[in-house]
């Protein structure tokens, strides 16, 4: 049973793939989720904050307290050898590429092409297969236009391409008015893949504190219909690779994904909630189904339920919602 | 480890312990000012793993005071190890004793000190010799260096020549001057160091060691019959001592070509007037001789390298046979003897070499003093000696440097007596302390100094406060190399960082003709010159000044280096100052931009290339008219409404001319008044508070947190707005059944320093704009003046009467005056807002005894102190004994009191008659717990004062002195962790257990924050400080168990950031009750790394991630049967990384040892659980598990 699969020009043994998440900040979990079957891991996120707010303490915190008073003339043992976090990032690169042999996709997550651009330069030096940018934007300046927006997201991907020569990948949000123009204008500008889609951190409120809460809720299963929809929307109409994220909780997941078009399906929540070993699950499922519908390769029944190669392409638009307005008054 | 000779810019400590680390196995190690910097050095190359010439880490073992280091150098000594300490001051007192053992057991073993002045009538962390030649009478030999080459020769000196000679060796050499003076020097290579020191040396050393396999004892108690004749023992060692260092000495030079003599003379062959001198100063003297000599005169100066043992043979050979007179300057104070020590020993030396014969006749000797505690000894005053020396009658005992116009020791010099400067560069510059001036001056003598033939040498001086502090940088460039230990009193080019320092700051002064000036300004070319006052307009036109500027601020903005100026008015001085050709320049400091930030990656080398670039092309020339335009600035210092002492001796420290004040202006017993910051007006920020008077609830939080004092609160009736200035701003105060009472709060501008912890703290949030707050941060300038009316205004309305405040709430506090205002403390201190609210608690009946460390340098350095006073002139008293004792000193101060009391008892009873056995009787069972009790008791202590002062009897005058006692005294210890967890624990369990009514407050910084961030036993796991640098992994130490476990004292832990209700309860509880308190109340500081705008979250988040539980255990709750020990704070809501990596000292462990980082974060974490579980325990236990109360 061959689970191979391309992801931006990258070989993978499987299409499950581990998505940015804090499980990855211990080298000996990645070497985990390649022993149980992961194709690529893709490293926690380093945010554009971080970068600038980590050497901007540290620059506020030394020259604040340096050289301002006879006695005490520092405060802080040499830091000359201190790295910043970023520092730390580089390094957690070097130590899983030396560890597995599975792709490393590095993530950055950010708003703006300031600064932390150079930063992919050096992810790629430091040895990651591959750049994951994750745009986290919300436009909360209601002036802003669309247009805006839209440049601001292509601004970031240009400038990134040109700064590095290793694939990049861009995970986005579905909120644009004109989603599949938007991913072939990303396309354009030198993303070479998709990442559909992220979510963002939705606040809450509790009423009893009149505050704003923002815990964070693992993805559930239902969430996956919105990605599966464009991604069976932008098969086959967009050379770049497609990457679904959301909801991936079981091989299930994984099949519809890639039965919508993906190249690869991508995983966190599963194993927070499952363990790092469920991966081999998830894979087992998808094996046993492939053997099932005797399917030899991935590439066999990639995209086969896409808009592309549905004998009735109008299921993916207008009239399938009719339809399923009409299911819900007779049932 | 292996270099080949290097040469470096490096300052003095740096030089010594560089060596000090290769030749020892072991340091012991405690921080003290201005030595501690070798011991961090020590500590941090073990963190790396540097070893020593015979390839082992050093082990470094931090101890709990200097006299524990002391006796653990003797104990690792006994057994064998290589070892050494570094050290200054009073730490080198509390090693006397072991020194003693060390030299009477012939211990090798050499003791590296940064010579400091010590405590008398007032501390002083800067240089001179009073600390080592307290320590001559050890049997330490004694080796002087006078530079920062010297210092790291005679470090390998030293150790030779211990080893060789068995008798340990102080190397010592001047605190500051040398100590912190950064200088070109060639290392000594690893290779030069190991081939001094002869393993054999090495090896008899381990021999002499304790080993059970051979065993012996040392250390015995000796009687009459042996111990005289066993002390007489080691007289051959100390003969031959001089002749060993010398040979050493020899061998050096052979090995560096640098040559050193016991006593070094250097001067004219015939000279008649001859300098003996040690230290720094003897560069002085020997650059002034020579230019004397130059000029015709015959003098010569004698330095004096190895001061113990004190050779005759060596001396008589140094001195000229010429000689007619000879002045021995010592820079120490021997009160009462017939002369200071190194006169003495002259003058016995050379009366034995006349009595044995070795010379004929015994020249005219005169002693003096200069420069103590780092006072300025300048060619100038050199001069005045040899002029002295002149005289047929030439002053002893004389002092030089200052005007003692009280007994007339000193000598006049003339000021402008200067040496031939030409072939220096000399550069001044003016910044403040957090401004990076100092740190670039420090690159800049790097680069040329380690990237040029030229010779480079700094010095920084500091300003007493640590908010706002300014710096002068005083920096070298010369051909060879510079021995010049002084200041720099002509420049060829100064800078002025910050533009408003041209109304504040005098620094043309120090121009020479023709010199640079080069000023950071936001004015353009074309404007500035209107900018300028009319005196520094003068003083550019007369000295014929170039003038420059360079809008630093923008060009940083522009350039992406927002807020950091440095690199720019850095490159301007490499292109502005000629010590380079400006092209040269120009590649020297992008080369060493590019080696500064290799690690950072291209981009932020780019971003500094192109700050040097911009800045080039932003600097201008100022084209200025020959005449004065602006108006003469009034620099008036104080108002002319401030006390007699303040306008003539607080206010010319205050103004930087305090070197001008003579000994007659001085106090003579270092009893200077309080209430001094008042008159500062240091304007340190440009930001402000502004109160919005509708929006506010009057909560009085804003008040109670003010590090500095700067708002306050009052209530009034309404018709005192009848004269208020225009603006002065007020608002009905929000108690009901007041309609004619109204509430200000105000806020004192001038002396605000920007942290902004009000507005952090506001709970109230305008419903117009949802962004402000009650207390909002503003520009200052344009409030200014309206301000100062306002205050005037506010300070005209009296304080609240406080017998009627309920101050029991945070609420009620705000309208208790502070009696602690506007210190010289970092801008959101987390220590001064208990002080100011123990002062307005107590302040009327306070004394408090403080412990070295920050408290008691923002509390009493001078010029000024915070310590005030109240409207009737009552306040608190104050004063620092030393950093070790202050628990016994404070208990000292609680036995007088009792004692007095005592005695003013016995003699009310006495008087009984003549007084009226009524108003002995109130008084003498008054009850004085609430706050009228105490103003009535205060009134009748008024009134029995007026009676006794009409009588005459020894009892009534006897009474008349300790009738205060009357009113019952608060004794407040105050100190820093250091002080209570390490120092001073010994006398704080002391005084803990002795049952006397002692209330003991620890600013609780988890950190020596005064000495610069070194680790104490209040440091928790996982965070990282000097002396920890490898994150430290024991526990902090639970300081308040410990005392619980007495039973009898009332202890709390407390966070006014955290909990201000429970704080205020804590602090009234404590001194309500009669008997021992404790205090531990956590305090933010700059040492933790992080803005301290978020100080009060961080004290909210330590408190809820259970690191610092809050809890009080009250023995009287005890006595009434009750559970005495409270918890208040609630379980831990969040992890303690979630506090902790907020803050630089533990985020520090996670770059730069991640894997350690994360075992000791959570090695922290089941140490905080634990501690919570049994806290939670205690909290549920009944009252007789506790210890009874007898």
């Amino acid at each position: 049973m061959n689970t191979q699969t391309t992801y931006m020009g990258l070989k993978l043994n499987s299409p499950i793939v581990v998505s940015a998440c804090t499980l990855s900040e211990q080298t000996d979990n990645i070497v985990m989720m390649e022993d149980n079957g992961a194709g690529a891991v893709v490293l926690h996120s380093l945010f554009e904050e971080q970068i600038h707010k980590e050497e901007k303490r540290l620059n506020s915190v030394i020259s604040k307290t340096s050289n301002a008073f006879a006695e005490a003339l520092d405060f802080f043992p040499d830091l000359e050898d201190v790295s910043s976090g970023t520092d730390d990032y580089l390094n957690q690169i070097r130590k899983a590429k030396e560890r597995v042999k599975i792709p490393i996709i590095a993530s950055l997550n950010g708003i703006t092409n300031q600064g932390w651009v150079d930063y992919s330069k050096q992810m790629e030096w430091a040895g990651a297969d591959g750049i994951e940018v994750n745009i986290f934007f919300i436009p909360g300046d209601i002036t802003m236009s669309s247009a805006e927006v839209e440049h601001r997201y292509l601004n970031i991907i240009d400038a990134i391409r040109q700064s590095v020569n290793i694939p990049v990948a861009v995970k986005l949000n579905p909120y644009f008015s004109a989603m599949g123009n938007m991913s072939i204008r990303m396309q354009h500008a030198g993303a070479d893949a998709l990442v559909l889609f992220n979510r963002f951190y939705q606040p809450d409120f509790n009423i009893d504190e009149l505050s704003v809460t923002t815990d964070l809720k693992f993805s559930e299963s239902s969430e996956i219909r919105l990605p599966l929809l464009w991604i069976s929307l932008l098969y086959g109409k967009v050379y770049c690779s497609l990457a679904a994220t959301t909801g991936v909780q079981t091989g299930v997941e994984v099949i519809k994904y890639l039965l919508a078009g993906a190249d690869v399906a991508m995983t966190a929540s599963s194993l927070y909630k499952n363990g790092i070993p469920y991966l081999r699950t998830m894979n087992k499922q998808l094996q046993q189904w492939m053997e099932r519908m005797g399917f030899d390769d991935v590439a066999a029944f990639k995209g086969s339920m896409s808009q592309k190669h549905m004998p009735d392409p109008t299921a993916y638009e207008r009239i399938n919602y009719i339809k399923i307005l009409d299911s819900v008054k007779q049932s | 480890m292996s270099n080949k000779n290097t040469i470096a810019t490096i300052d003095g400590n740096e030089a010594a312990a560089y060596v000090a680390y290769r030749v020892n196995e072991v340091c012991a190690i405690y921080p003290i000012t201005p030595s501690s910097t070798m011991a961090e050095l020590a500590d941090e190359w073990a963190a790396k793993g540097i070893k020593n010439i015979w390839g082992s880490v050093p082990d470094i073992m931090e101890m709990q005071s200097e006299a524990g280091a002391a006796g653990t150098v003797h104990g690792a000594l006994q057994t064998g190890s290589l070892t050494t300490t570094f050290t200054a001051s009073q730490g080198l007192m509390l090693m006397l004793p072991n020194m003693y053992k060390i030299a009477g057991e012939l211990t090798a073993c050499v003791i590296h000190v940064a010579a400091r002045s010590l405590a008398a009538q007032g501390l002083s962390i800067f240089g001179d010799h009073q600390d080592v030649m307290a320590a001559r009478t050890t049997g330490f030999a004694m080796l002087s260096s006078v530079s920062v080459q010297e210092a790291h020769d005679f470090a390998l000196i030293s150790q030779v020549a211990t080893l060789k000679a068995r008798i340990p060796v102080m190397h010592f050499f001047d605190g500051f001057r040398t100590s912190h003076e950064v200088n070109k020097l060639e290392l000594l290579t690893d290779e030069q160091i190991r081939s001094m020191i002869p393993d054999a040396l090495v090896i008899a050393h381990r021999n002499r060691g304790l080993n059970p396999e051979n065993p012996f004892i040392r250390g015995t108690a000796q009687n009459p019959d042996i111990y005289f004749q066993g002390r007489e023992t080691v007289n051959d060692f100390y003969n031959k001592m001089p002749a060993i260092v010398e040979e050493v000495m020899n061998d050096f030079e052979k090995m560096t070509g640098r040559r050193y003599e016991l006593f070094q003379y250097s001067g004219a062959p015939d000279a008649e007037r001859v300098i003996i001198i040690m230290g720094s100063g003897g560069e002085t003297v020997d650059e002034t001789v020579q230019a004397l000599n130059k000029a015709g005169e015959k003098t010569g100066v004698i330095q004096v390298r190895l001061y113990r043992p004190f050779s005759l043979e060596h001396f008589i050979k140094a001195i000229p046979a010429s000689v007619k007179s000879i002045a021995i300057l010592d820079r120490t104070k021997e009160s009462g003897a017939s002369g200071e020590p190194m006169y003495q020993d002259v003058l016995a030396t050379l009366v034995e070499a006349l009595q044995q014969g070795k010379i004929d006749k015994l020249p005219r000797l005169v002693g003096g003093r200069y420069g103590l505690s780092s006072k300025e000894f300048t060619p100038a005053m050199v001069k005045a000696v040899f002029d002295e020396l002149k005289k047929d009658k030439p002053k002893n005992g004389f002092t030089v440097g200052i005007n003692d116009d009280v007994t007339f020791t000193s000598l006049t010099y003339d000021p402008s007596y200067t040496l031939d400067e030409s072939e220096w560069r000399q550069g001044l510059f003016f910044g403040l302390g957090a401004d990076g001036t100092v740190g670039a001056n420090k690159n800049t003598i790097k680069i040329i100094g380690e990237n040029t033939d030229l010779f480079a040498q700094g010095y920084f001086v500091y300003d007493s406060k640590k908010s706002g502090a300014r710096t002068v940088s005083h920096l070298r460039f010369g051909p060879k190399p510079i021995r010049a230990p002084y200041l720099i009193s002509k420049a060829d080019f100064i800078a002025c960082h910050q533009f408003n320092f041209i109304e504040k700051v005098e620094m043309l002064e120090f121009a020479k003709q023709n010199a640079t000036f080069l000023i950071n300004s936001p004015y353009d070319k074309d404007e500035v010159w209107s900018k300028l006052t009319g005196q520094v307009q003068k003083m550019i036109i007369d000295k014929n000044i170039k003038v420059y500027i360079i809008d630093a601020t923008n060009v940083a903005r522009e350039t992406g280096m927002a807020g950091r100026i440095n690199t720019i008015m850095q490159t301007c001085y490499f292109a502005l100052s000629g010590v380079l050709p400006r092209e040269d320049a120009i590649k020297q400091i992008k080369k060493a931009i590019e080696k500064s930030y290799a690690k950072k990656g291209q981009k932020v080398i780019d971003l500094n290339f192109k700050a040097v670039d911009a800045t080039l092309a932003n600097l201008y020339e100022v084209e200025y008219p020959k005449t004065v335009s602006a108006a003469m600035h009034e620099l008036l210092i104080v108002p002319k409404k401030a006390p007699q002492f303040v306008q003539e001796v607080t206010a010319v420290m205050m103004a930087g001319h305090g070197d001008e004040l003579s000994v007659s202006q001085m106090p003579v017993d270092g009893t200077y008044p309080s209430g001094t910051t008042q008159w500062e007006k240091r304007n340190v920020s440009d930001l402000v508070p502004i109160w919005d008077a509708e929006t506010c609830i009057q909560c009085g939080n804003c008040a109670y947190v003010c590090p500095h004092g700067v708002i306050r609160a009052k209530f009034f009736h309404e018709n005192y707005l009848g004269k208020a200035p225009e603006g002065f701003q007020s608002a009905p105060i929000n108690s009901r059944g007041f309609p004619e009472t109204k509430y200000a709060l105000q806020v004192y501008l001038e002396d605000c320093t920007g942290c902004n912890l009000c507005v952090e703290v506001c709970p109230a949030v305008n419903i117009t704009d949802r962004t402000k707050k009650a207390i909002n941060m503003a520009e200052k300038e344009p409030i200014l003046e309206q301000g100062k009316k306002n205050i005037e205004y506010f300070e005209n309305i009296p304080w609240n009467d406080r017998s009627k405040i309920d101050f029991s709430t945070v609420h009620g506090a705000q309208f208790l005056e502070p009696l602690f205002e506007f210190s010289g403390a970092c801008a959101g201190c987390g220590e001064t807002p208990y002080l100011k609210l123990l002062s307005q608690l107590f302040g009327e009946r306070l004394l408090v005894a403080n412990a070295t460390g920050c408290s008691s340098i923002y509390g009493g350095n001078l010029p000024t102190t915070p310590w005030t006073v109240n409207k009737d002139g009552r306040g608190p008293a104050w004063s620092n004994s030393l950093f070790e004792d202050n628990a016994e000193f404070g208990l000292g101060m609680r036995i007088t009191a009792d004692k007095q009391l005592g005695v003013a008892k016995q003699y009310l009873l006495e008087l009984k008659d003549q007084l009226g056995a009524t108003v002995v009787d109130e008084i003498l069972n008054a009850k004085q717990v609430l706050e009228s009790e105490l103003a009535v008791q205060h009134l009748r202590v008024q009134l029995l004062k007026e009676q006794l002062k009409k009588m005459t009897s020894s009892p009534a005058l006897h009474l008349l002195s300790v009738v205060d006692q009357l009113v019952r005294r608060s004794v407040w210890l105050v100190g820093g962790d250091g002080w209570a967890y390490d120092i001073g624990y010994g006398g704080l369990d002391h005084a803990l257990s002795s049952g006397r009514n002692i209330n003991i407050l620890v600013l609780d910084t988890e950190v020596y924050s005064n000495t610069g961030g070194q680790s104490s036993k209040s440091t928790p796991t996982a965070a990282t400080a000097k002396f920890a640098a490898g994150g430290k992994s024991g526990g902090k130490k639970d300081l308040a168990m410990q005392a619980i476990s007495y039973g009898n004292v009332y202890v709390a832990r407390v966070a006014f950031g955290a909990n201000p209700q429970q704080t205020l309860l804590a602090m009234r509880e404590a001194e309500a009750y009669d008997g021992p308190s404790l205090i531990l109340a956590y305090s933010h500081c700059i040492a933790h790394g992080y803005d301290l705008k978020d100080g009060l979250t961080q004290q909210n988040k330590a408190v809820e991630s259970g690191h610092w539980p809050l809890m009080r255990y009250n023995p009287t709750l005890r006595i009434k049967n009750k559970n005495p020990f409270i918890l208040d704070s609630t379980r831990p809501k969040i992890s303690l990384k979630d506090y902790a990596y907020n803050e630089l000292r533990y985020k520090v462990l996670t770059m730069t040892n991640p894997t350690v980082a994360e075992d000791l974060m959570k090695h922290a974490q089941d140490l905080v659980n634990l501690k919570w579980k049994n806290y939670e325990e205690l909290a549920t236990k009944r009252a007789s598990d506790f210890v009874p109360i007898a």
